[in-house]
């Protein structure tokens, strides 16, 4: 069915609101950041009140990879400079390059999606399960949850790079915004394992 | 044709949509709750007519059997709360009203928007299929404690999967319905020219995006327990029927507590906000005067707003957690009533000196100010720890929470519903058909839930399968259970007026105009009903202050929001 939205023009979509100085996306994708930091900051707390009353607890570096979290959080915060260079590259009006540096940053999702699998076999190979303490159990719903929203953020850049990218020929400015907005969600799951990295695996 | 209405963008077909919805659920939790007032007034006697139907695994002969009384319980709650009033409240009239009466052509994110009443729909659906899956539905409480629910049959996954899709839908609307108010109001609609209903419904979204992710991160780690075996909420060695629990155990069944509650409290100003933003607009345009203290209100419900976030362990006194972190909640929770007490006082004070037209939506909003203040009052006992322990858990606490939500809430519900729908269908609701409905209502509702506050003060347990026939202390006032549950029969009778004063109406009511209550804010300034897309004929443009009724020297008693200089005072 054709979106009926085509008879009417919701303002402020593109353009800035002069008086608030946001565009809507803009102020949607914050909004849905702060839910968000709600989830984690709960994920978190529990982490907290579970360790603190917790009668014994693993020291978290002998059970955990911490090589391989280190190269984890060099691959995000790389694909996280990409996609700013993608966004940067359509504001200087180049959507080659915006092809090149977005298929950056999908591949060092996908590159830590590896690793991350890499990580979970390994511990499954040493029956090492969620239900093995609690210490275990937060590690895989953490970054379990992490890695969902990892995943979803490749899907919307995958879009952008493929079909989402014909409206820069049509509407190249709300395109750009389009991907400030996506670039915005990448930046906050990479700040989130930066969170993730220290608690899980360094304290 | 029915997919123009199913998958519309537009708010209002969306708004409409969550209203079917929710009063679908509300009426389905209420027909759970009669099955529930049988069982109580009249306990292990076979239900009539419809005890039959439940099956013999729930109800054999028609008598209930425990497990199912548990499940009735718990969705009652679940349904009323989550997809009958909040979606009522939030989803069919703040989507309606909030984009007409700051003048918008729809809401920010009109796709959003339809993607989040179908994972309300889709929520609800998983809500009423768990009745039939192996053992039934949740049966651990609307609050589904932790360790219980842990071991709960299949039916509490299902209940977490839809509490899941429930909060993703109001996570949605929640951030659309900011966006709206902050980027589409009108030109010369400023923040102090809302009228108290879109900022209601600001700081009830507001509200809904912080909160609910804390159960979403609880519903998460107790699907972790009962499906990957994990012991987030199960301590070291917990018993069940004698044999030793086979978890790895370390956990803290408190913290499902914490985390229900950081959601369950501001929930309830979710459920109340809204209410309070409709009565004042109605009793705004029924005295002919504007609000006493717009800004004050305004400032008490952000002051209520910031504060319901850290009152939620006042529903935890009984826990043990320890006397200073009580006495930190019971603090907040003293203060949390002052914010409340203003607005319901500045409600009361704008009635002074008013000449007051007691038409239906009148009679429900008026009735929400005793109503509601009972509720409040009945909540002083609760928020202090040491007159909260002997009542916890007790039916003074549902007799409590109900006079908020039902005489309250839903008081305010019905004033809305009374008081728009000329503006959605263009015909007025019947007078006369709607004044049985308030009357019968109003006294209807105070047989139900005031003797629950006798029974618990007598101390009489909340959630007893027999009403507390069993117990000695309870003797003296078991036998109110009866005129209670005849009251609730009687309710039920009674909303077959609203629903026929509602189908009469449509076909024969008295048609409405654009304006039929002679309203100054913006939505009565659209075509009836409103365009399909973009509401208003005319650019839309606020010139003042929401509520100017009765300004000297103008001529009528109202001067619209929207209407241009030619109106105003020479």
């Amino acid at each position: 069915m054709k979106p009926d939205l085509a008879t009417m023009e919701i303002p402020y979509t593109t353009d800035i609101r002069p008086d608030t100085g946001l565009t809507n996306p803009k102020l949607g994708i914050w909004l849905f950041l702060a839910s968000e930091v709600m989830l984690f900051g709960s994920l978190f707390s529990s982490y907290a009140l579970l360790r603190s009353g917790a009668a014994s607890w693993p020291h978290q570096a002998d059970v955990l990879s911490v090589p391989l979290a280190t190269l984890n959080t060099i691959i995000l915060i790389s694909s996280s400079g990409t996609m700013v260079m993608a966004w940067a590259a359509l504001k200087s009006g180049s959507l080659a390059r915006f092809r090149l540096y977005m298929g950056l940053t999908i591949l060092g999702g996908a590159g830590f999606m590896v690793v991350k699998a890499f990580e979970y076999s390994d511990k499954f190979s040493h029956h090492l399960y969620p239900l093995t303490n609690n210490f275990l159990g937060l590690y895989f719903t953490l970054t379990g949850l992490h890695a969902i929203h990892v995943l979803v953020g490749m899907v919307v850049n995958l879009y952008f790079w493929g079909p989402g990218a014909a409206m820069w020929r049509t509407e190249p400015r709300r395109f750009t915004n389009r991907v400030e907005v996506a670039g915005l969600y990448w930046h906050f799951v990479d700040v989130v394992w930066i969170f993730l990295f220290p608690v899980l695996y360094l304290l | 044709m029915l997919a123009k209405y199913l998958f519309s963008t537009d708010h209002k077909v969306i708004g409409l949509l969550y209203g079917f919805t929710s009063q679908f659920f509300l009426l389905f939790g209420f027909a759970l709750v009669l099955i529930i007032r049988w069982q109580l007034a009249y306990p292990s006697e076979p239900m009539p007519l419809v005890g039959g139907l439940f099956g013999e695994a729930n109800a054999p002969g028609g008598v209930l059997l425990p497990d199912f009384y548990n499940q009735l319980g718990a969705m009652h709650g679940t349904i009323m709360v989550f997809l009958g009033v909040v979606p009522l409240a939030v989803g069919a009239f703040g989507n309606y009203l909030v984009p007409l009466q700051i003048g918008a052509p729809d809401m920010a994110f009109p796709r959003l928007n339809l993607l989040s009443y179908w994972f309300y729909f889709a929520g609800g659906v998983t809500m009423l299929a768990s009745f039939f899956v192996p053992g039934g539905a949740a049966m651990s409480g609307w609050t589904s404690y932790a360790p219980l629910a842990d071991f709960a049959p299949s039916g509490q996954t299902w209940w977490l999967v839809g509490m899941l899709l429930i909060i993703f839908s109001s996570l949605l609307g929640a951030l659309n319905f900011i966006a709206t108010i902050v980027q589409l109001r009108a030109p010369g609609m400023t923040w102090f020219r809302l009228p108290f209903f879109v900022w209601a419904q600001f700081i009830t979204a507001f509200l809904l995006l912080l909160a609910f992710p804390a159960l979403q991160a609880a519903a998460v780690l107790q699907a972790m327990d009962r499906l990957a075996g994990t012991s987030f909420f199960l301590p070291t060695g917990l018993f069940q029927a004698g044999l030793p629990i086979e978890a790895a155990g370390g956990g803290n069944a408190l913290l499902w507590q914490h985390l229900f509650w950081f959601l369950g409290h501001p929930e309830v100003y979710v459920l109340i906000l809204p209410a309070m933003g409709i009565v004042a607009e109605i009793l705004a345009n029924n005295t002919r005067k504007p609000l006493w203290g717009y800004r004050l209100m305004v400032y008490s419900i952000f002051v209520l707003g910031f504060l319901s976030f850290i009152v939620w362990a006042h529903h935890m006194f009984l826990t043990g957690m320890g006397t200073s972190i009580s006495a930190f909640f019971q603090a907040t929770t003293m203060i949390i009533s002052i914010p409340s007490v203003i607005v319901l006082s500045s409600l009361a004070l704008s009635l002074y000196g008013g000449s007051i037209r007691f038409n239906t939506p009148m009679l429900f909003a008026l009735a929400f100010l005793p109503m509601f203040g009972l509720g409040g009052l009945t909540g002083l006992p609760l928020g202090l720890a040491a007159t909260d322990i002997p009542l916890h858990d007790t039916n003074y606490v549902v007799g409590h929470f109900h006079y908020l939500v039902a005489p309250g809430t839903i008081f305010a519900l019905f004033a809305g519903v009374y008081y728009w729908f000329p503006k959605i269908t263009g015909r007025m609701l019947n007078e006369g058909l709607g004044k049985i409905h308030f009357v019968a209502s109003l006294i209807a509702m105070n047989v139900i839930f005031f003797p629950m506050l006798i029974q618990g003060l007598a101390g009489v347990n909340r959630r007893l399968w027999d009403g507390g026939a069993i117990y000695s202390h309870a003797q003296p006032v078991v036998y109110l259970n009866v005129p209670m549950s005849v009251a609730a029969f009687a309710l039920a009778a009674v909303q077959l007026v609203f629903l026929v004063n509602v189908v009469y109406s449509l076909v024969a009511g008295r048609v409405a105009g654009t304006n039929p209550w002679g309203s100054t804010t913006l939505e009565w300034a659209t075509p009836t009903p409103p365009r399909a897309h973009g509401n208003f004929e005319h650019p839309p443009r606020a010139f003042r202050s929401p509520y100017e009724y009765s300004v000297p020297g103008v001529d009528g008693d109202f001067l619209p929001q929207g209407a241009g200089d030619e109106r105003a005072p020479a």
